[in-house]
């Protein structure tokens, strides 16, 4: 890890949140900083989609704070959109609009939340369809795309709004084997130019060459947060012994 | 199957052929002055029929839309709105509502109302709260990911319904808006009642001069027939360019 800045990008401190009765995160506490890479991993269920789905405001927490650059995240639209704008989001099932042109998906952001013009916004979306290398498809629309290059295309829309934050909700699960190394591969790029992101993920060996800090979660719980050699060599609990066992082994 | 529609069409026409002696299609030949004349007297609805329809259903969605958001948000209060209209507005025959907006309005208010506004206002009301239980299936049926997908890239409400959901919604609920402008232009005929100068109107005036009903209402019956297949061509059409756009 760089060298640990005097505050924290973000700041999670005893959050709760609850879908009815099932408690789907407790008491969690979790500080990021500036520039480092997090993988969170744990079984189905263990809460890890809904922490960073809480991050950025698309799950509200039942209580405890959680802090994004310097702002508490709140309920407010203001504080929504705000805290949005800095944390980009990667959704495992892509999430591309259908109705729009690859081109169209990417500039809608930026035009409408960004005060971009058209052209302003086009020039940006090209900027970063060549960095997850599809600009040759801008022109198409997402289903005529496979679903290594949708997600690519998912990527470069969350970048034109050149967030601080990136936050991936298991990038990779909802693609066929043979495509998930380019997702990865742009994935492990933009961790090298230093963006600050959280990745939940089973793709372990993907984990151990970008992850600062290993997180991992069980029944809502951070169970295990630690650097990558000490989480994958010697981790100190059961049950994260356990998980790493049975993904890592079969 | 083309034969077959062929000899169907061949029947009809013999059996209308054969009972000749109570057809008297004189009064609508185009080939006489007079008939000519009762022709375009009854094509002559077809502006107003239209003109009607067209503004109805225009206003109808836009109402129908703007009842349809409340409806799908997460407060009760507002959804209770948008069921209290559909639930109330549905339940007013539009005959009923068609008489009272002409009739009883105009007491209420003091204004008087013209027979065209009169029947835009009733066609559209009547209709505005089934576009608006079109609308919410419509805007219900888009996956949950697109407005997160919209919220993550910083828009608003407004604009994630504008770009995101609506383009997608509207898509869907084409046919079923094909569906309403047919049924409108079918209940614009309804407006005769208060004197309204469309279709129906012009035929049953036609009927009381010329006494010859079978052959005046058949033309009434072919005019909406035309008026409608051309409608449905036109929903198609469109159905088929929205569809295109994604599948270039």
């Amino acid at each position: 890890m760089r060298q640990p800045p005097t505050e924290p990008i973000i700041e999670i401190s005893d959050v709760n949140k609850f879908f009815e009765e099932f408690q789907a995160l407790a008491n969690v506490s979790l500080e990021i900083y500036l520039g480092e890479r997090t993988v969170i991993c744990g079984p189905s269920g263990s809460g890890k989609s809904t922490l960073i789905r809480c991050i950025n405001g698309l799950e509200h927490h039942d209580s405890g704070t959680i802090k994004v650059d310097g702002e508490y995240l709140t309920r407010s639209n203001a504080s929504l959109r705000s805290v949005r704008s800095k944390a980009g989001m990667v959704f495992q099932q892509f999430n591309l609009f259908p109705h729009l042109t690859v081109l169209d998906n990417l500039t809608l952001g930026p035009m409408r939340s960004r005060g971009f013009s058209k052209r302003e916004a086009q020039d940006l979306a090209m900027l970063y369809l060549e960095r997850v290398r599809i600009p040759e498809q801008s022109s198409k629309f997402p289903r005529q795309l496979s679903g290594g290059q949708q997600q690519r295309v998912a990527i470069a829309r969350s970048l034109c709004m050149e967030p601080k934050i990136m936050l991936f909700d298991e990038p990779t699960s909802a693609l066929d084997p043979e495509m998930i190394s380019e997702v990865l591969d742009v994935i492990i790029e933009l961790a090298d130019s230093g963006m600050t992101m959280i990745c939940v993920t089973h793709e372990m060996g993907f984990a151990r060459k970008v992850a600062d800090t290993m997180v991992f979660m069980d029944f809502g719980e951070i169970v295990e947060s630690s650097p990558p050699e000490r989480f994958f060599e010697n981790p100190n609990s059961e049950r994260c012994r356990d998980f790493l066992q049975k993904i890592l082994h079969h | 199957m083309i034969r077959v529609k062929f000899l169907a069409f061949a029947a009809a026409v013999s059996t209308l052929a054969s009972c000749s002696s109570s057809w008297g299609w004189y009064v609508v030949n185009p080939s006489t002055t007079s008939g000519l004349n009762n022709l375009k007297f009854l094509v002559g609805g077809l502006y107003y029929t239209i003109a009607l329809s067209l503004t109805a259903i225009a206003i109808s969605i836009t109402v129908g839309l703007v009842i349809a958001l409340p409806g799908l948000a997460s407060h009760r209060a507002l959804r209770n709105i948008n069921r209290l209209y559909v639930e109330l507005v549905r339940a007013v025959p539009i005959l009923v509502l068609i008489l009272w907006v002409y009739y009883g309005m105009p007491q209420m208010t003091g204004l008087s109302i013209t027979v065209f506004w009169a029947g835009v206002i009733a066609l559209a009301l009547s209709d505005s709260a089934f576009e608006a239980e079109i609308f919410r299936a419509g805007i219900q049926s888009i996956d949950k990911g697109q407005y997160e997908a919209a919220h993550s890239i910083s828009l608003g409400y407004v604009d994630t319904m504008r770009f995101v959901i609506l383009p997608q919604a509207v898509r869907r609920i084409l046919p079923a808006l094909g569906n309403q402008l047919v049924y409108m232009l079918k209940m614009s005929s309804l407006v005769s009642v208060i004197g309204m100068q469309e279709l129906t109107r012009k035929a049953n005036e036609l009927v009381v001069t010329e006494y010859r009903p079978l052959e005046i209402y058949t033309i009434l019956v072919l005019e909406y027939l035309v008026l409608i297949l051309a409608v449905s061509a036109g929903v198609r059409w469109l159905e088929k360019r929205m569809q295109s756009d994604q599948s270039k």
